[in-house]
Order: structure tokens, then C-alpha cells, then sequence
């Protein structure tokens, strides 16, 4: 029943006439404030030069040149149409009205950077690849949050297992002298997080929000604790080193999407077999099923015989390992130190990404890539010489998710039972 | 049949009293006073062993991290033994001494009478108060939050927002007088946390958008915008660091002693806060529609209250709260707007929330401690070398014992209350 009343009501959200006509004004706005913001104050004849190699790689690409004000103008000239046909055809673009929705915002980023690197020269290349590499941690804590959540239990304490992930892998690696080893210390931590978590959600039925708090403070506390008694005065502890990249044969000399894809460290790799493992094993296997049933509706999965105990602590269990490794990211895929808080609200970032991706593998990596391009964006701007804030790029994750929460444009579907303890009747 | 029907009829027979009598003389008589006693030992007790066993973890934390515990262990059983008790001593004794001064040093100053040295002995004890104002605001806001059903974790950038638009009302009115413009930016704080707090709540309402998701994204957004406004238009001028100028001195919180001691206005303010939302919750009908609404939102809904209003009534009030937290550090204690001014009080209100059942006195309470052991932490730091965070690790003890009572009762081999009366607590997302 529950289902169809969803799809009754997904039939309205996407027929109804008044959010057909509010997206053609919108997708019609964003035309018109590409015209205004970014063609207005430009002249003709400038031309914009992006980079199409990353940094590092001998260029094999030439760069793409194009005329600044014919691009912007035919990016507007684009959103019209799209507004338009929203407007006057029967039912808009149905059920893609989403995706022309997020097509028009692409276009408006297109515009920006088009506008913003006019006459000058942008490594393109370049800032994707960094979008890449800020979306693998987040990716990897989505995932974490969708192991878990899928299965019921809220896990609002990635950001605390990925800090304190990071520390241990830092310091097992620089003790070791083996990143591996770094990355297993890594991995454990995130897994004794995990069974806190699970003991205190599962067993004791504390708050999950509660309990995941509990570990981000403890965590912070932990880690500023060690790294002011131990990692500062004693550097032999805190020098890591990171993990060289991989360059795959054949496919790294692929133009333009080689160098960005095929010659990474062994966390990109890692993150993509996680996500194409993660989203066959939830939705094309039988642990999938039963692990979903078991956050959808634990009584009924309960009585079908599964193990809803066993289910949740195997899934609180896998996701904090997955936020372990995400948070050795930080010191051996990244840095090569471990720094206080130096995940800086990265675990609640990968939050967002979840919920923006819909509590899938592939929408989590989606939301990734969009939060890490406006992180690296970020980074970005001074270069390009924008007189816009940095943070207000930070600030853009939480603010789409609030969007998204807030069912503006479609309502995410979370798990039923997220975040209730299932208490097993007794006989 | 009949004789055994008449026994326990002809009792309440005998003192010419209906059964109904009685039970409405039990309503209206007062718990008898032995009984008080008992129940407030019972509630109290939770809460103490969670300190106690919060603080014991800290201490093993000092030992482990010890170099001289290790070196006494490798000289003999003995030494070693007495290493652990010196540090645990040296590490909690300046910890103690720290937050409530040296009581010699007390007597004797003011013995002796002269204004600087009672200053001088009395100051480790103002400054532990000090600490606990913003606790008690913080710790308010998430109890009130608990009342209602409603999660508030989002103190931490309530108390952001507050303190930006206090600081801002605090520098850029001048020449007003102190009874005007202290007020008003005193006030400008709760609207600006009473605004992040509003935003959630109205979503919430409004679409169904789960406010713990929504405040922790508010957080975040705080610390953003915060950031962007000190290296931004709210720049102190002239400055290298990012800070916001220095208020006016008509909209300081005034001290009440000379220095170095810097307990303020702000702590007695808070004290009356913390009864003014006693008197709301527990003596006043809006306070008693957000309770029912916080118990059982479907039986307050029959009732005729509107539940969706008392969400966002619910958490605009929590966050003004917060926004006070905010308010009272800039206005009291640092004058002006820094990046760090806070330092996670947002997240320890959660501890404090459940510490005090999320009643107001006993809210107050937890702070006194809070504000207490945060104190007497920077002179530990001092003296026995022990980083500041391990209050964290303390606090997210303390955090995990009193939501998991049973861990308490598990460890000191408790029996559970025959009344399950645990904490208050809103419903995570997704459960409703």
C-alpha cells in the first residue's frame, strides 16, 4: 500500500502543471542569468583557453580554445530552448525534469568558467582531476553511510571514524614503514568504531544520533590528545608517506580521460570496484535483499527468519571499516601527515552525499563528484581571480542537501526503519 | 464469598471515606519526604557514576599515555605503581586546583583582606563559572529541543549565528548607552540563533525534512558564513588575523569584580534563563502543549494542539538558547569575534541535556561541572603536560554512560528502577 500511495503521489509531483511551469521559469532564469552575469560584461573576440591535460603529464592534448562569448551565448540560447519546450509542451519534460534541471545548472557552470577564464588559460583538466580525487574520500564515507543505512542504523559518526582512521594509519605507517599495514590499522579502527556503535545502537538501544556524537567527540578528543602528546614532539611518528600513483597500461594513454582516470593511487581504483561490489551486492544478490529488508521493515524480515541483530552489526560493522579506509585516504593517499581535525567536516560531507544520492552506491559517488568539484572549485578561485567568496562554494554541499531534504526538487526515498532500534518481541 | 467480600470493604468503611477519597488524597498529599529523597538519589545516581566512571577512563587514559609510568613499570612493580599514582595525583589534583582554587589560599586572602590577593585566590573558581554560563545556554537549548521530541544538534552554529549578530550589533552601533545597546545585542544573539533554529524547524513542519540531518547541515553553513564574514566585511580593520573589531564598551557584559577576575553579568543571566524556562516548561500551557507534543505527538494532535506550530516554536526557542551561548561569550568574555571562540559547546550540550534529564536545574548542574572540569583542564595542561582534549574523551564517556544506563548498572552491578523512567529522547530520522 505504501508504494502505491508513493507512486500516486510521484505521478502528481511530476504531472502537476504548476511545477511543470515553475521549472520552465526556472530553467528559463538560469538562461537568462548566464546572459546577465557572465555574457553582459564581456566583449566579443576573447577567447577562453582550457587546459586539457592535468598537471604533471606531458601534453599530448591541445589545449580547447574557444570564443568566450559565442560559447556563453550559445549555453543561454540553450537554456531557452529547454525552458521553452518545459513550457509549451504537454506535461514539460515529465519525469527528466530533473535531469534537464541539473543539465541547466551544468550549463551555468560551463558559463561561469567559461566567463571567468576569458582571455586567459585554465587547466580544465586539471581541476577535474581534483574533483576526482576531493570526491574519493566522500564517495567512500557515503558509501560507509549507505552500508549502514540501508540496513537501519543511522551513522552520523563517519566523521569521527575517518579522523581517527586517519591517525592510526598514519602512525602504523610511519612505525612500519608499510603503507599496507597503515591502511589495515586504518580499517580496524574504523572497525572498532563500528562495533561501538553497533553494541550501543543495537544492543543497549541508545539514540544512534546519540551514540554517533558520542564517538565524534570522543574521536576528535582522542586524536588532538595523541597528536599533541605524541605526533608533534616525536615527527618519526607523523611521516607516512603516501601511495604512489598506478598507471595502467593502455588505458592511462587514453586523451584527455587517461591521465585523469588511469593514473591514480590505489584509492580511486578502490573506490570504483567498492561501488560497482556495493551496488550489485545491495540490489542483485541475496545479502543485499536481506540486508535491505532488515532497514526497510525488520519485523517482517524478522519473521521470514533473518537474523536482524546479526544483520545490523555485519552492516554498522562493514560501513565503519569502509570509513576507515575512507579516512586513511587522508593521511596515505593524500598528505602523508596526520594533522588535528584534519578531516574538517569531510564525514558529514559524505552525509550529504548520501542523502543527495538518494542512499545509492552510484548516486552517493554522483553527489561525490558535484561536492568535490565545488571543493576543488573552491580552491580554484583565486586563481582564476573571481572576486567570489571560497566559502560560500564550502557552503554549497549542505545547502543542496537542505534543497534536496526539503523535497523541492524530488524527495529522496531513505530506508523505512532508518535510525529505529528494533526491539525483538518477546515469546 | 460474602465474608471474604466484606473484610477489605469494611476498612475504608470504618474512616467514613469513599474509595475515590483516598485516591484523591493521594493525588493532592505531598510525596512524603523520605520517599523525595529516595527518587532524587535515584536520578541522581545515574548521572554521578557516569561522571565518576567518565573521569576513571580519563585517568587510564593518563597512565597508558605516561612516559614515566612505563619507566617506573621497567624499574619495578612497585615504582611503577607508585608512577601511576603520581601522575593520576599530580594530573587530577591540578585539575581540582584548577577549577575550585586552593582553599589555604582562599582563607588566608581573605584573612588578610587586601582586594588583589582575594582576586588572586578566588579566581580559578570564577573562571570555572565563567565556563559554565554558555554551557548552561547551550545545554538548555538542547534539553528544550528533548522536551519537544525534536533533536537539536545544531547548537553548535546556533551559537555561531548568535554570536555574529551580537558581535555586530556589539561594534557597529555607537554612542549608545550601556542600558540600550548591552540589551540589544544581548537580544540580537537570540534572534540570530532563534533564526538557525527556526529554519529546521520550519522545514521540518513544513515538509517533513528531518531536522537532525537539517541542523547538522546548518552547522556547517555557520562555520562557512562565519568564516567568510571575519576575513570578509566584518574584518577587523587594520588587521592580519581574522577577527571582527572590538565591541563598544556600552555592549560589555559588566564584571562584577575587578581583574583578573571576569565572571560577568552573563552567569547570573543565564541562572535566571535557565529558571524562566523551568517556569515555561513545567507551570505555563505552552510549555505543557510542548511537552505533550514532545511525549506523544498523535495524542497532542487529538488534543487540539497544534503540533507542526510547536516544532517551530520548539526549535526557534532552542536556538535562540543557543544564540545567547553565542551572545554571552562575545559580549562577556572575548569582547570580540574569533574563529575558535567556541570550543564545541554545542556538542557537549547533548551531553549536558541528558546529564540533567533535560530539566533545567539539572541542565544547570551538569554546566557547573562541565564548566568546572573544562577549567581546571587548562591548568592541568599546564602543570602535568596532559593535552586539553582529554576533557573530550571525558565528556564523550560521560555522553555514552548516561544514554546507556545500562552499562552503569552493568558495571556496579545496579538493579533496574522499577519505574523505567530513562531520558527523554527525540526519535532518530526516518523512525517518527
Amino acid at each position: 500500500m505504501a508504494a502505491t500511495a508513493s507512486a500516486f503521489h510521484r505521478e502528481i509531483e511530476y504531472i502537476s502543471p504548476t511545477r511543470q511551469r515553475v521549472m520552465g521559469v526556472i530553467f528559463l532564469l538560469i538562461g537568462f542569468a548566464i546572459w546577465y552575469l557572465f555574457a553582459r560584461p564581456l566583449e566579443s573576440g576573447v577567447m577562453t583557453k582550457f587546459g586539457m591535460t592535468p598537471g604533471g603529464v606531458k601534453a599530448v592534448v591541445p589545449d580547447l580554445v574557444l570564443p568566450s562569448l559565442t560559447t556563453i551565448n550559445l549555453l543561454v540560447a540553450l537554456c531557452g530552448i529547454l525552458g521553452v519546450i518545459q513550457l509549451a509542451r504537454k506535461g514539460g519534460f515529465k519525469r527528466s525534469t530533473n535531469l534537464v534541471l541539473g543539465v541547466t545548472a551544468g550549463f551555468f557552470v560551463i558559463g561561469f568558467l567559461t566567463y571567468a577564464a576569458a582571455g586567459k588559460s585554465f587547466n580544465l583538466a586539471g581541476l577535474m582531476h581534483s574533483t576526482l580525487l576531493k570526491a574519493v574520500p566522500l564517495t567512500l564515507g557515503a558509501l560507509a553511510g549507505v552500508l549502514s543505512e540501508r540496513a537501519g542504523v543511522v551513522n552520523i559518526a563517519i566523521e569521527g571514524m575517518m579522523l581517527s582512521a586517519a591517525m592510526t594509519a598514519c602512525i602504523i605507517a610511519s612505525v612500519t614503514k608499510n603503507l599496507w599495514l597503515g591502511m589495515l590499522a586504518g580499517i580496524l579502527t574504523g572497525a572498532f568504531y563500528g562495533v561501538v556503535h553497533g553494541v550501543l545502537s543495537i544492543k543497549y538501544k541508545v539514540n544512534q544520533i546519540i551514540s554517533g556524537t558520542a564517538i565524534n567527540i570522543f574521536s576528535t578528543g582522542i586524536t588532538s590528545y595523541v597528536s599533541a602528546k605524541f605526533l608533534q614532539p616525536i615527527q618519526e611518528l607523523n611521516s607516512s608517506g603516501t601511495f604512489k600513483p598506478i598507471s595502467i597500461p593502455l588505458l592511462s594513454e587514453i586523451p584527455v580521460i587517461g591521465p585523469m582516470l588511469f593514473k591514480n593511487n590505489v584509492y580511486v581504483y578502490a573506490m570504483f570496484v567498492f561501488l560497482v561490489m556495493l551496488h550489485i551486492g545491495l540490489f542483485y544478490t541475496r545479502w543485499g535483499l536481506r540486508l535491505r529488508s532488515v532497514g526497510e521493515h525488520p519485523k517482517a524480515a524478522d519473521t521470514l527468519g533473518i537474523n536482524v541483530f546479526r544483520t545490523r552489526y555485519m552492516a554498522v560493522l562493514l560501513g565503519a571499516m569502509m570509513a576507515g579506509f575512507a579516512g586513511s585516504y587522508f593521511t596515505l593517499g593524500s598528505v602523508g601527515r596526520f594533522d588535528e581535525v584534519m578531516t574538517a567536516g569531510r564525514g558529514f560531507i559524505s552525509l550529504a552525499a548520501m542523502i543527495f544520492g538518494n542512499w545509492m552506491p552510484f548516486g552517493s559517488f554522483g553527489a561525490g563528484l558535484l561536492f568535490g568539484f565545488a571543493d576543488s572549485l573552491a580552491s580554484k578561485l583565486a586563481i582564476l581571480g573571481v572576486q567570489i567568496p571560497s566559502q560560500f562554494l564550502l557552503m554549497a554541499p549542505y545547502v543542496i542537501t537542505m534543497i534536496v531534504l526539503a523535497g523541492v526538487v524530488g524527495r529522496g526515498q531513505m530506508p523505512a526503519a532508518d535510525g529505529t532500534p528494533y526491539e525483538k518481541e518477546s515469546t | 464469598m460474602s465474608d471474604q467480600e466484606s473484610e477489605p470493604t469494611s476498612a475504608p468503611n470504618k474512616n467514613k471515606q469513599s474509595v475515590g477519597e483516598i485516591i484523591l488524597e493521594e493525588i493532592i498529599a505531598p510525596p512524603r519526604s523520605a520517599n523525595r529523597w529516595r527518587r532524587l538519589f535515584q536520578a541522581a545516581l545515574i548521572p554521578f557514576l557516569a561522571i565518576l566512571t567518565g573521569l576513571l577512563m580519563g585517568a587510564i587514559l593518563i597512565v597508558v599515555t605516561s612516559p614515566e609510568v612505563f619507566a617506573g613499570f621497567r624499574e619495578s612493580f612497585l615504582a611503577g605503581l607508585r608512577a601511576v599514582w603520581r601522575s593520576v595525583a599530580v594530573a587530577y589534583g591540578a585539575l581540582l586546583t584548577g577549577a575550585f582554587g586552593t582553599p589555604q589560599e582562599i582563607v588566608a586572602a581573605f584573612r588578610s583582606g587586601e582586594l588583589p590577593r582575594i582576586y588572586q585566590a578566588i579566581y580559578p573558581i570564577t573562571e570555572s563559572l565563567v565556563a559554565a554560563a554558555p554551557y548552561i545556554f547551550a545545554g538548555l537549548s538542547v534539553a528544550l529541543g528533548f522536551r519537544t521530541g525534536l533533536f537539536n544538534i545544531g547548537a553548535e552554529g546556533q551559537i555561531f549565528l548568535g554570536a555574529i549578530f551580537s558581535v555586530f550589533v556589539g561594534y557597529s552601533l555607537k554612542g549608545l548607552p550601556m542600558i540600550v545597546h548591552l540589551p540589544l545585542a544581548f537580544l540580537a544573539g537570540a534572534v540570530g540563533g532563534g533564526l538557525w533554529g527556526f529554519i529546521p524547524g520550519w522545514l521540518k513542519a513544513r515538509t517533513g525534512a528531518h531536522e537532525v540531518i537539517n541542523t547538522i547541515m546548518l552547522n556547517y553553513i555557520a562555520f562557512r558564513l562565519s568564516d567568510w564574514l571575519l576575513t570578509g566585511p566584518m574584518k577587523r580593520p587594520g588587521s592580519a588575523n581574522p577577527v571582527s573589531p572590538m565591541i563598544e564598551p556600552s555592549a560589555m557584559l559588566p564584571t562584577f569584580f575587578g581583574s583578573p577576575v571576569r565572571l560577568h553579568l552573563g552567569f547570573i543571566i543565564a541562572l535566571l534563563v535557565a529558571w524562566l524556562i523551568h517556569w515555561y516548561l513545567f507551570k505555563t500551557r505552552w510549555g505543557f502543549n510542548l511537552r505533550t507534543v514532545g511525549a506523544n505527538p498523535s495524542a497532542a494532535k487529538y488534543a487540539g494542539i497544534n503540533v507542526l506550530n510547536g516544532m517551530v516554536v520548539a526549535m526557534s526557542l532552542a536556538g535562540a538558547l543557543a544564540g545567547l551561548a553565542g551572545a554571552n561569550e562575545v559580549l562577556g568574555v572575548n569582547r570580540h569575534l574569533a574563529m575558535a571562540f567556541s570550543s564545541g559547546y554545542g556538542f557537549d550540550a547533548i551531553a549536558l541535556a541528558l546529564l540533567g534529564n533535560s530539566q533545567p536545574l539539572g541542565v544547570v548542574l551538569a554546566s557547573l561541572l562541565f564548566g568546572a572540569l573544562r577549567n581546571g583542564a587548562t591548568k592541568m595542561q599546564l602543570v602535568a603536560d596532559i593535552p586539553i582534549d582529554i576533557i573530550s574523551i571525558v565528556q564523550a564517556f560521560v555522553l555514552v554512560f548516561v544514554a546507556a544506563p545500562a552499562i552503569i548498572r552493568a558495571i556496579y552491578r545496579l538493579r533496574k528502577p522499577p519505574e523505567a523512567e530513562e531520558a527523554v529522547v527525540a526519535a532518530s530520522w526516518g523512525g517518527k
